[in-house]
């Protein structure tokens, strides 16, 4: 029989979700018998060419991590789109925007200046910035992929079949969802590889967690010891498991650390919305001095709420004016 | 070029500031067309999720109104609906959204000179601020709140 050919893309991501396949261990052997990678530029050597050599659908499956900021990642996610049968939107760069979209609660400008011109670090008296097109001293011409002003998700540039969420997602969910797409026993298109219900449901702290008012304030991880038995909300210790997708084995809560939301919403929900729907009616306060103090401890909502989401959330893709 | 006329959701109780809207109307006190009202049983019913429906699918501004302190039907929803519109307002910030696009009024049964007078404010607030343009990324950053 002959192999499915395969292929793994990284866009604007750390390198965690490719690392995450190989973390596969002996289980990517399995995977090797049957698959083909003709493509996967973390572990080899391939060349855009030889892609674009491909014939239309030529691939079977392309795993595409990381968002999409620029001209050149928005031209492979086009290109492995056209050659490819199935696109997979691996991990929440790819799912939602990621930590990389949290640069959208800044500008273009904002990192470039930041970047370039004023960490204390740099010293860069001419004021050189990257730009798309320059020439050197000798006349050669040089390009740069263009950046763009906003940070998307997968599916803000091209159609995406499936999507697995996850920072990155782990050994279990990679092995499954490879079994499900080699077996053909795929969902419909357009579906999560996931069950959709948030974390808490399978958490084993749920028995404690608090059900009406009770934090009054919240308290920073590093000021506290964490008990390893209750619910970190009941600990006034903010965590996103109501607002985050199952499917992860809560492995932050069992190193008794709080969830941060990585797999993302559940369902199509807004990240951000769901959680502050959760803490209105868990937090106490009346006055505007309680509910004053009580926020006080968060002291970055939008980074914290739509950490991994930013790109899916209300402020993100949907009424963007700049879509590529 | 016609004057901007801005989308303003507003979510209001049943048992008071629907109320409030009614009189209002019973005192031919008129509001602004702007204002679409979404009648909801108490203003702790307004899940975020439907503030930012409204803000997603097109307003450009959005209101929630609610019995006073204390006289909440269901007891205690109008302070779970203050809590998080506090925290949506920090929220906002950082996000760019201007905070007046985004507003929590008490306007009881009787008060319909009220709902005129904050629906008519509010109307007046988003008009000068222009159309909501939600371009994935903020323009002059907040770091903190
Ligand atoms: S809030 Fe966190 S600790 Fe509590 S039940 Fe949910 S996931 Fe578990
Ligand atoms: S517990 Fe939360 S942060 Fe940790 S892996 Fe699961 S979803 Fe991600
Ligand atoms: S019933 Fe009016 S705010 Fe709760």
């Amino acid at each position: 029989m002959s192999k499915v050919k395969a292929a793994i893309y990284w866009c604007s991501s750390c390198g965690g979700c490719d690392e995450s396949i190989v973390d596969l261990g002996e289980r990517i052997l399995a995977i090797r018998e049957a698959v083909d990678f003709v493509f996967w530029p973390c572990a080899m050597d391939p060349k855009y060419s030889d892609v674009e050599a491909m014939a239309d659908g030529e691939i079977v499956v392309s795993l595409i991590n990381g968002s999409i900021r620029t001209s050149e990642q928005e031209y492979m996610a086009k290109l492995l789109r056209r050659k490819s049968q199935l696109v997979v939107a691996f991990g929440s760069c790819a799912c939602f925007g990621g930590i990389p979209a949290l640069a959208n609660l800044t500008s273009k400008k904002g990192i470039f200046d930041r970047s370039y011109l004023t960490t204390p670090t740099t010293v860069n008296p001419e004021g050189i910035v990257p730009l798309e097109h320059s020439k050197t001293a000798e006349g050669y011409s040089m390009e740069l992929p263009s950046f763009y002003e906003t940070v998307y998700k997968l599916d803000d540039v091209i159609e995406v079949d499936y999507f697995l969420p996850g920072c990155s997602p782990n050994g279990d969910m990679v092995a499954n969802a490879m079994g499900a797409i080699l077996a053909g026993k795929l969902p419909p298109k357009g579906s999560m590889l996931l069950p959709d219900i948030a974390l808490c449901q399978s958490c084993d702290r749920n028995s404690t967690k608090p059900e009406s008012l009770t934090i009054t304030e919240f308290k920073r991880l590093i000021h506290v010891q964490a008990d390893p038995t209750q619910c970190f909300l009941n600990q006034g210790i903010l965590c996103m498991g109501p607002a985050t997708r199952d499917g992860c084995g809560f492995p932050c809560v069992k190193g008794n650390m709080p969830c941060t939301g990585c797999m993302g919403p559940v369902g199509s929900k807004d990240q951000g919305a769901r959680m502050l729907s959760a803490l209105g009616g868990i937090m106490e306060g009346e006055t505007e001095e309680q509910i004053a103090k009580a926020l006080d401890g968060i002291p970055d909502p939008a980074g914290t709420f739509y950490r991994y989401s930013m790109s899916s959330s209300f402020m993100g893709s949907h009424r963007k004016e700049n879509k590529p | 070029m016609a004057e901007f006329e801005p989308n303003i959701v507003a979510f209001v109780c049943n048992w008071c500031s629907y109320g409030g809207a009614d009189s209002a109307g019973g005192q031919k006190l008129a509001y602004p067309a702007n204002i679409r009202l979404v009648r909801v049983m108490c203003s702790g019913r307004v899940d975020p999720e439907h503030v930012v429906a409204a803000f997603r699918e097109g307003a450009d501004g959005v209101m929630v109104m609610g019995c006073h302190p204390g006289n909440c039907h269901y007891r205690n929803g109008n302070h779970k609906a203050l809590r998080r519109f506090r925290l949506f307002e920090r929220m906002f910030l950082q996000l760019g959204i201007d905070k007046d696009r985004f507003q929590l009024e008490w306007v009881a049964a009787g008060e319909g000179k009220k709902f005129q007078d904050v629906t008519t404010a509010m109307t007046e607030r988003v008009r000068a601020l222009g159309p909501l343009v939600i371009s994935g990324f903020v323009p002059e950053e907040v770091s903190h709140v």
